[in-house]
C-alpha cells in the first residue's frame, strides 16, 4: 500500500489567494470580502498579492460551510467566524490552563 | 461494490426516513422543513457544535434537508412509500429512470448518494469538484514525538463512467511526520470523492487527536508532567530522574522549592514541525505520606517546635 504524504495547515505555510478560494470552495469576491471585514487575515494585508498562512485553510473552510448551510449574508458570516475564532482561542487557553494544573485539572 | 446493469431497478436497497431525520410529518410544508433544517443545523452543525456525534448527525440532516427541500427530488422520494429505517426495500419498477437510463442495480446503493446524483443525469457536462472529507487520526503521544504512519479506510462516494453514484471502499496509509501535535491539521491532496467531468479531486483532512499519556499533559508543542517531592526534599533540594520521551535525564531542584512551581527542561517537549521543540515542565507537588512511623512522627514534631515558619503569615496581614 502506497503511503500517501501530507500537507502541513500551518503558519510555516503559505497559500496564494487563487489556491485558498481553490481548496475552500470559496469565490475571490467571498474571500476578499472576509479578508475586508477582518475574518480573515493574509499574511501582508499591504502587499501587492495578498498570501495567507496555510492554516487560514482551516477558517475558510469553515466560511464556506457555514455560508452554504446557513444561507449567512458576508457580515453574518464574518461574525460567526470571528466568534468561533474566539471560542478557538479561548479553548486553547483552557487546554493550556488544565495541562499546568497539577492533576491535570481533573 | 455497486453494479452497473443486471436489468431495471434490480436488487434493493436501505430506507432512509428522511422526513424522521428531520423531525417532521410527512404532509410538511417547504417553509416547516426549511424551519427544522434551520434549527437542527444550529444545534449539530460540525463548525459550531460540541455533540459528540454532530458529524454524523449533521451529515444525515444535510442529506434529509436536500433531498426534501427540492420539489422534484421530494416527489421521487415520496413515491417510494414508506419504509421502517434502515429496512431493505425495493423501489417502484423504473422509478430508476429518473436518475438517468435507469438500468441500474439498487444493490449495495445508498439513498442519499442517489438523490445527490439527481440532476446530474440531466447535465452530465457540469465540472464538479469531488468532495473533502475530514478524518480524526488518533495517535499516541510516542507517536507524534516520532513521526508515524496511520492506515486509514473510508466509503467515499464515487461516480461510475455513466455518472451514477456508488460507494468505493479506500483504503491508504498517510505519513505524518514528527512535528504534530493536538489539533493539528494536515492536508492530503486528491485523496477525497473523485472529481466529475473533470473537476479536481477532493481533498482529505486529516485532524491529529492525541491519545490522553498517563504522565504527560500537553500544550501545543510543550509538555506537562507532575512531580511529586517529599517534605524534606522540596526543603534541601535534590537530584531526581524525570521521564522525557526520549529517556530519563537528571533534574536539579534547587532548595527551598515550593508545590506549583514549574521546573523547565528545554527542548524536551514535542518536536515543532518547523524547527526547534518545546519544552517539558516539571510541576512540583508536595507529597506527604499517608501513614508515619513513630520515629517520623517524632521528628516531624521536632522539627514543628523548632521551626518559626508560618505559612500563613499573609493571612493577618491581609484582614488587618
Amino acid at each position: 500500500m502506497k503511503t500517501e504524504q501530507v500537507d502541513w495547515l500551518h503558519a510555516h505555510f503559505e497559500l496564494s489567494l487563487a489556491r485558498l478560494c481553490e481548496l475552500s470552495g470559496l469565490t475571490e469576491t467571498d474571500l476578499r470580502e472576509l479578508v475586508e471585514c477582518g475574518a480573515i487575515a493574509p499574511a501582508d494585508p499591504l502587499a501587492r498579492e495578498w498570501t495567507f498562512s496555510a492554516d487560514r485553510l482551516v477558517v475558510a473552510r469553515s466560511a464556506f460551510r457555514l455560508r452554504k448551510d446557513f444561507d449567512l449574508d458576508p457580515q453574518g458570516l464574518a461574525l460567526a467566524i470571528a466568534l468561533l475564532e474566539r471560542v478557538r482561542d479561548l479553548e486553547e487557553q483552557l487546554r493550556d490552563l488544565r495541562a499546568r494544573i497539577p492533576g491535570g485539572g481533573v | 461494490m455497486s453494479g452497473v446493469g443486471g436489468g431495471y431497478n434490480s436488487g434493493s436497497m436501505k430506507y432512509k426516513d428522511y422526513y424522521a431525520v428531520m423531525g417532521v410529518e410527512r404532509g410538511a410544508s417547504p417553509e416547516e422543513i426549511k424551519a427544522a433544517y434551520r434549527k437542527l443545523a444550529r444545534k449539530f452543525h460540525p463548525d459550531v457544535s460540541k455533540e459528540p456525534d454532530a458529524e454524523e448527525r449533521f451529515k444525515e440532516i444535510g442529506e434529509a434537508y436536500e433531498t426534501l427541500k427540492d420539489p422534484q427530488k421530494r416527489a421521487a422520494y415520496d413515491r417510494l412509500g414508506s419504509h421502517r429505517p434502515g429496512e431493505e426495500f425495493r423501489p417502484p419498477p423504473d422509478w430508476g429512470k429518473q436518475f438517468g437510463d435507469g438500468e441500474f442495480s439498487f444493490e449495495d446503493l445508498d439513498l442519499g448518494d442517489l438523490f445527490s446524483a439527481f440532476g446530474r443525469a440531466q447535465g452530465r457536462s457540469v465540472r464538479m469538484p469531488g468532495q473533502d472529507y475530514e478524518v480524526t487520526a488518533h495517535i499516541s503521544l510516542e507517536e507524534a514525538y516520532r513521526g508515524t504512519e496511520v492506515t486509514l479506510d473510508l466509503a467515499v462516494p464515487d461516480y461510475d463512467e455513466r455518472g451514477l453514484p456508488r460507494r468505493a471502499q479506500r483504503s491508504f496509509k498517510a505519513r505524518i511526520p514528527k512535528g504534530a501535535t493536538d489539533g493539528q491539521r494536515l492536508r492530503l491532496a486528491g485523496q477525497g470523492g473523485k472529481g466529475v467531468n473533470g473537476g479536481r479531486d477532493g481533498d482529505l483532512y486529516l485532524n491529529i487527536a492525541l491519545r490522553p499519556h498517563p504522565l504527560f499533559r500537553v500544550s501545543g508543542h510543550d509538555l506537562f508532567l507532575d512531580l511529586p517531592l517529599a517534605p524534606w526534599e522540596a526543603v534541601l533540594g535534590t537530584t531526581v530522574q524525570i521521564p522525557t520521551l526520549a529517556g530519563s535525564v537528571q533534574l536539579k531542584v534547587p532548595s527551598g522549592t515550593r508545590a506549583g512551581q514549574q521546573l523547565r527542561l528545554s527542548g524536551r517537549g514535542l518536536p515543532k514541525p518547523h524547527s526547534g521543540e518545546g519544552d517539558l515542565f516539571a510541576i512540583v507537588q508536595i507529597a506527604v505520606p499517608s501513614a508515619a512511623s513513630e520515629r517520623e512522627r517524632a521528628l516531624y514534631q521536632e522539627l514543628a517546635g523548632a521551626s518559626t515558619f508560618n505559612p500563613r503569615g499573609h493571612f493577618v496581614e491581609a484582614v488587618k
